[in-house]
């Protein structure tokens, strides 16, 4: 792990990029990170998320600023600036069922080509996957998806990147933390090491590229 | 038992639990044991329930990533589950994420959780501006391929054995013919229906 400015961190992020962003309507999102997106102004984003928060808020951030070119996600029902981009053919979103979305994240950061689930059968979302029998029950192949980076929001970082997460703020975060090529992560609080005991690590130091203390 | 409320209606079950039976409540973005909305100056921005909005954590509480959080509903380890819904046929199959052309929020959990809680109930008003809502065959997208088991509606209680839709209450003052007058599936009525215990 390496500590970086927020500025710096961000400009390693190239337009066009797909993003893992973690959070669940907003809780859990790195909000300095959206933010630092914004004022850098990084277009044509993917951004991998179960959700696009609220106008104003963490990846409602992005939409609002017209950055984001692909969405792939759970729920856009509480942000009605997606579904206006979307209705006027602005951005693509990809609707994936919640339970398959973190799959498929999983997937992608624990070396799985994809999984099989029952969640999707004889629904609009079996259309155009692999349905596969065991055992007399039917499953979709959901693959497996990976991103250039992951936008991670922890609670506590020790100073080598051991990462802990917060009540309903782990969400997406801890999984997403596998699944990129480049982890960046803000954490609310840097701890020493030997702060977080080895018990209570969830994302191990090894898997964080950069960290941003919050302050 | 555990047990995960959708938005809307569903979310009042919380206030009629009887005394006696221990709820565990699951939110999907990664709590069990939610609790009340915080009083004011109590709100921890790290604490909210699925739609977003703070809630408090009760003893016994506990909190896990969304991998766990869907392995638990699709797992088969939630008891129940109760939903909202658009329309419902006469076999039970639920519609209840989108409207195409009008209204597109997307699924979030509801499908993993009517493919995977043991038991699925569907919390609603019986008829959208008067037009029924349980119809031989649902016109919107399906939530999933498994039937529902009950319907719990103002006017009435529906369950569907053997994959048909059968009365099983009706609400007080409410009659037999005013329930068929608003329903469009195909319903069995018992000898005997008797009133909702309110």
């Amino acid at each position: 792990m390496k500590p970086i400015r927020l500025a710096d961190a961000v400009e390693l992020i190239p337009e066009g990029a797909s993003l893992m962003i973690g959070g669940f309507m907003g809780v859990g999102t790195p909000e300095r990170v959206i933010d630092e997106l914004v004022r850098q102004g990084k277009r044509e984003l993917t951004i991998i998320a179960n959700d696009t928060a609220m106008p104003g808020r963490g990846i409602g951030k992005l939409i609002d600023a017209e950055l984001v070119r692909k969405v792939v996600a759970s729920h856009i029902g509480l942000n009605p600036v997606t579904q206006k981009q979307m209705i006027e053919q602005r951005i693509t979103v990809d609707l994936v069922p919640q339970g398959t979305l973190i799959e498929r994240i999983r997937s992608g950061g624990f070396g799985l080509g994809g999984v099989l689930t029952p969640t999707g059968v004889g629904t609009v979302v079996e259309e155009g996957k692999q349905k596969i029998e065991v055992d007399g029950r039917s499953y979709l192949l959901e693959t497996a998806l990976r991103a250039d980076f992951a936008l991670i929001g922890a609670f506590l970082s020790d100073y080598l990147g051991n990462l802990t997460y917060a009540l309903t703020a782990q969400n997406f975060n801890p999984v997403m933390a596998m699944a990129a090529d480049k982890t960046i992560v803000t954490a609310e609080h840097v701890v020493p090491v030997g702060f977080i005991p080895p018990d209570h690590v969830v994302t191990p130091a090894p898997l964080v590229d950069y960290v941003i203390a919050n302050g | 038992m555990l047990v995960n409320l959708g938005i809307g209606i569903p979310t009042l079950v919380a206030n009629y639990v009887p005394d006696g039976i221990r709820v565990f409540f699951q939110s999907e973005n990664g709590l069990i044991g939610t609790g009340p909305v915080p009083e004011e100056g109590l709100i921890q921005p790290l604490l909210s329930d699925a739609a977003g909005r703070p809630v408090t954590a009760l003893p016994g509480a506990c909190t896990f990533d969304s991998a766990m959080s869907f392995g638990l509903i699709r797992g088969g380890h939630v008891d129940m589950t109760v939903l909202g819904g658009l329309q419902v046929d006469q076999q039970g199959l639920l519609a209840n994420w989108m409207i195409p052309g009008k209204m597109v929020p997307g699924m979030g959990g509801a499908m993993d959780l009517v493919s995977g809680a043991k038991r699925v109930v569907v919390a609603m008003q019986h008829t959208a501006k008067g037009q029924p809502k349980i119809l031989k065959a649902c016109s919107l997208p399906l939530t999933s391929a498994r039937p529902v088991d009950l319907v719990v509606s103002e006017m009435a209680v529906i369950a569907f054995p053997d994959g048909r839709a059968a009365l099983v209450e009706r609400a007080p003052g409410v009659t037999v013919e005013q329930i068929l007058a608003s329903t469009e599936a195909a319903l069995a009525i018992p000898d005997n229906v008797p009133e909702m215990k309110l």
